[in-house]
């Protein structure tokens, strides 16, 4: 799987309240709706600058805080196609998965807001295309990739009626 | 070469020897949802094409952070909950039984040994208790009401050990405020932390919860210390079920150890909007406060009520400041109101609200005001977090949070217990 979008770039500690705040997520299962107020306490206008494929790229301990899977799925009906982070809260990154969002670990320090971004999924390459530059995300997990291939946990435990089965996870 | 207490509860819930790293899938004894995250598990669980419950001893459902419910939203939800609970006669604990991490213990539902999942990051609680538990999200939980199984990474585990005997005035909330700030807000991710040392084995278990609570917060999947005799008394009043206690060895391979000595320790304040971002009191200028809140799965428990009595006994709540309590749970208002703490509180000027999550996530009972600086017993700081993203949370303990909503800015709670 290749993705292309531009790099919407934050810092360190993106916590899932910044990410989509505790007063709309408990209002209601429509994520188009929670998708309007991604990341509004941080960049009030930040969902009308995504357009559909967009990455967000950040620093360390992306999605810390709780466990709101609402996170992961505001940022995808925003728009966001994936997230590229030095690392990743661990709750957040299983719900990513889960939900089929792309989640990738790589030294982010060098892109910059605006670039437009090429990543390959299967071999972790990800190329910010107006620097020329090639950075390599650790790989993910078998399992994970599965997942991801299949849009998520829920259409992969559908079709499949159990885990994928894999050696390496978290 | 031994092992901790997470991959020794994995081989146990797995039947496979296992070590930090390996990557297994393993039978869930507990499965908790609260009104933040179930209907969407249940919205999961019906996506997934889900027909019944594994088990339906096994999962509970909890509502606690909207109750009773502020909107006409929300109340859809939650009766999509009730009716879910009622269809696949799940329990479920109603509005005003109180905060699902408190109920989780006190209701007896986990017991030492458990691998236990919660939709809600601070399921880690229930590690002061030696149980394994862990924060997933709605479509997690929607799998494991569907199979009772979940894929785990074992973590590897650091080891903590806590020396000394705390100063007075000093509580089990000043520790892991200070570890947070001494540690970093992503310090242990991915990992494993065993408490461990005098400080711990002095500390009642209620106060115990209190550190595993925000294991979560320096980035931890668990939160675990050992079960003594005082763990398994606390657990034997509360549940029937039978259990065997876990022990890590005493060769068991540590990531890292850290040692701490707590001999003089302060009370400690966790600025706004990083939990990491730690003063002790005796560092900081004057903060004025118009808000003091204590209550939550962190700090909203007996001996958290009792203190904050005893400091505001005979005593007026500063005019600014609004002083909310939220009692952990019904059996703990009970317990404050026989014992006249509730009396003593109300009369010094502060408000109780209904027994839950109170105004910690933001959606009611005590949305602060633009620019108001608000000082809490709960776990996180974050901007926005209380639903006012121009308001200043500041974290401590109930000491601090109580000795401060008196005077109307940060308090050093000390000078109140004589």
């Amino acid at each position: 799987m290749i993705l292309k979008g531009k790099a919407h770039v934050f810092g360190d500690d993106i916590n899932t309240d910044y990410i989509i705040s505790g007063k709309y997520k408990f209002k209601t299962l429509d994520m188009n709706e929670l998708g309007k107020h991604v990341m509004e306490d941080i960049d009030p206008n930040f969902s009308q600058k995504v357009k559909p494929g967009d990455f967000i790229v950040a620093g360390k301990n992306f999605g810390c805080g709780s466990s709101r899977e609402q996170a992961p799925r505001a940022l995808l009906a925003s728009g966001i196609r994936g997230i590229v982070a030095v690392t990743f809260a661990r709750i957040f990154f299983r719900n990513a998965i889960n939900c089929g969002l792309v989640a990738l670990e790589c030294d982010t320090s060098q892109i910059k807001n605006g670039d437009e971004i090429e990543v390959d999924l299967a071999s972790g390459k990800i190329t910010d295309l107006i620097q020329g530059l090639v950075i390599h995300a650790a790989p993910l997990p078998d399992v994970m990739i599965q997942i991801l291939n299949e849009g998520g946990l829920i259409s992969y435990f559908k079709k499949h009626g159990s885990f994928p089965s894999a050696s390496r996870s978290r | 070469m031994g092992k901790t207490i997470a991959e020794k509860i994995f081989e146990r819930k797995t039947g496979i020897p296992v070590k930090a790293g390996d990557m297994v899938i393993a039978r869930v004894d507990m499965a908790m949802g609260q009104d933040g995250t179930t209907p969407l598990a249940i919205r999961s669980f019906e996506e997934m094409a889900g027909k019944k419950v594994f088990d339906p001893s096994r999962v509970v459902f909890i509502i606690d952070h909207n109750a009773p419910s502020p909107l006409e939203s929300i109340s859809q939800l939650h009766d999509i909950m009730r009716k879910f609970a009622a269809e696949h006669n799940l329990t479920i604990y109603e509005i005003g039984y109180g905060v699902c991490h408190e109920l989780m213990v006190s209701q007896g539902l986990v017991v030492p040994g458990d691998l236990v999942i919660g939709a809600d990051s601070h399921t880690c609680t229930y590690g002061a208790i030696g149980a394994f538990s862990t924060g997933v999200g709605s479509t997690e939980l929607a799998v494991v009401m569907i199979s009772g199984q979940l894929w785990f990474k074992v973590p590897e585990t650091v080891r903590i050990n806590l020396e000394g005997k705390l100063p007075r005035g000093v509580y089990s909330k000043d520790i892991i405020l200070y570890l947070a700030g001494q540690i970093g807000a992503d310090g242990a991710t991915y990992q494993a932390i065993e408490f461990a040392g005098p400080v711990i084995d002095r500390l009642e278990v209620e106060e115990r919860l209190t550190i595993s609570n925000m294991a979560v917060e320096i980035g931890a999947k668990a939160g675990l210390m050992t079960p003594d005799s005082k763990t398994l008394d606390w657990v034997k009043k509360r549940t029937n079920k039978p259990f065997e206690p876990i022990y890590p060895d005493p060769d068991a391979m540590y990531q890292k150890v850290l040692t701490f000595d707590c001999c003089e320790l302060t009370p400690q304040i966790a600025f706004p909007h990083r939990v990491d971002t730690v003063k002790s009191i005796d560092d900081i200028e004057e903060i004025p406060i118009r808000e003091a809140f204590l209550g939550t799965c962190t700090n909203g428990r007996a001996v958290d009520i009792e203190t904050a009595a005893r400091i505001v006994q005979g005593k007026k709540v500063h005019p600014d400041v609004r002083f909310i309590v939220a009692p952990a749970s019904r059996e703990i208002f009970l317990k404050a109101l026989q014992k006249g703490w509730v009396e003593t509180i109300v009369a010094a000027g502060g408000v109780f609200v209904t027994p839950g999550c109170g105004p910690c996530v933001g959606t009611h009972q005590g949305v602060p005001g633009d620019g108001w600086n608000v000082i809490s017993t709960a776990n996180r700081n974050f901007k926005g977090r209380m639903g006012n993203n121009k308001a200043f949370i500041y974290l401590a303990s109930p000491a601090t949070v109580a000795a401060s909503a008196l005077e109307g800015k940060i308090t050093d709670p000390r000078k109140y217990l004589g």
